[in-house]
């Protein structure tokens, strides 16, 4: 295990991490993300699980990131979108949470540094050895993933259809779209219920 | 260990900062690798290779969360044209 490559791998992906919850442009923090799971992939190669280090820039890095980018563009944000978020971002708003995940930091190393959990190994796991305890003990998880994700895709199918709401309740979303001092109001009202069909 | 924790940390930071819903859902991207990193270290630590396999079902899990959850934010944002968590706590039925 190589200390130095450990750690600085370890920085970018706090640093990364940082800059994803503090963006205000849902692209740029989209772009951060991606780094920052491409740097615990090296922190992954580096403790020795280079098959969970493939899966991690292939899945997370690869697909869910597109996943997240093909929403964006889908929803078609402009600019009226940033303006609010930095209304959103003032000192006021983020001090309180900031300093309960700052306690619950102290908290967590105090108790991880007071078990003595030394240094990882330097043991390489093999995928073979990965793959006869995912198909071994664990056979009955791998059953129960797979009807996870078979109804994550049936519910992502429904939700994903676009159904024609009633005109009496559009305009009731009109009118909280319009009560919302979010700048120009209702500004593409309507226009994005024809563009999210696809 | 100790990173698994910081970034666990800066995930529940930005849960709560944030109430732009697709900032929530990278949010909670981060928890879970996190949680998934902290698996793995443990794997490592006594070689064995469970830590591995959990790292997977993770995988799969937030992989499904993640389509679930961002064809949820297409809908709400069809009905209310905002991405405001707070649009939602209004919704009747």
């Amino acid at each position: 295990m190589n200390v130095i490559a450990f750690y600085i791998a370890a920085a970018i992906a706090v640093v990364t991490t940082v800059l994803v919850i503090t963006r205000k442009n849902a692209v740029q923090a989209l772009l951060y993300l991606a780094i920052s799971l491409i740097s615990v992939a090296v922190i992954f190669y580096d403790l020795g699980a280079p098959f969970i280090a493939v899966l991690e820039v292939i899945i997370y890095a690869g697909s869910i990131i597109v996943l997240f980018i093909f929403v964006i563009m889908m929803l078609n944000l402009g600019q009226r979108a940033t303006l609010a978020e930095a209304k959103l971002l003032q000192p006021r708003m983020w001090i309180g949470p900031a300093l309960l995940a700052a306690i619950l930091v102290a908290e967590l190393v105090y108790l991880l540094a007071r078990g003595n959990t030394g240094a990882p190994a330097a043991h390489v796991i093999s995928p073979k050895q990965v793959g006869l305890a995912l198909y071994g003990p664990y056979l009955i998880g791998v059953e129960l993933s797979s009807m996870l994700l078979m109804a994550a895709l049936v519910g992502a199918y429904h939700l994903g259809w676009h159904k024609q709401s009633k005109p009496e309740t559009q305009d009731v979303h009109r009118e909280y779209a319009t009560s919302l001092d979010t700048g120009g109001g209702p500004v593409r009202a309507g226009s994005g219920r024809t563009a999210g069909a696809a | 260990m100790t990173l698994a924790a910081v970034l666990f940390a800066l995930g529940v930071a930005g849960l709560l900062v944030r109430r732009n819903l697709l900032f929530i859902l990278m949010s909670i991207e981060v928890m879970l690798n996190a949680a998934g990193l902290a698996f793995v270290a443990v794997g490592a630590r006594w070689a064995q290779a469970d830590g591995q396999v959990m790292f997977i079902f993770i995988l799969a899990m937030a992989a499904s969360e993640v389509s679930v959850g961002l064809a949820l934010v297409l809908q709400l944002y069809h009905q209310f044209e905002s991405l405001d968590a707070d649009a939602a706590s209004q919704m009747k039925g």
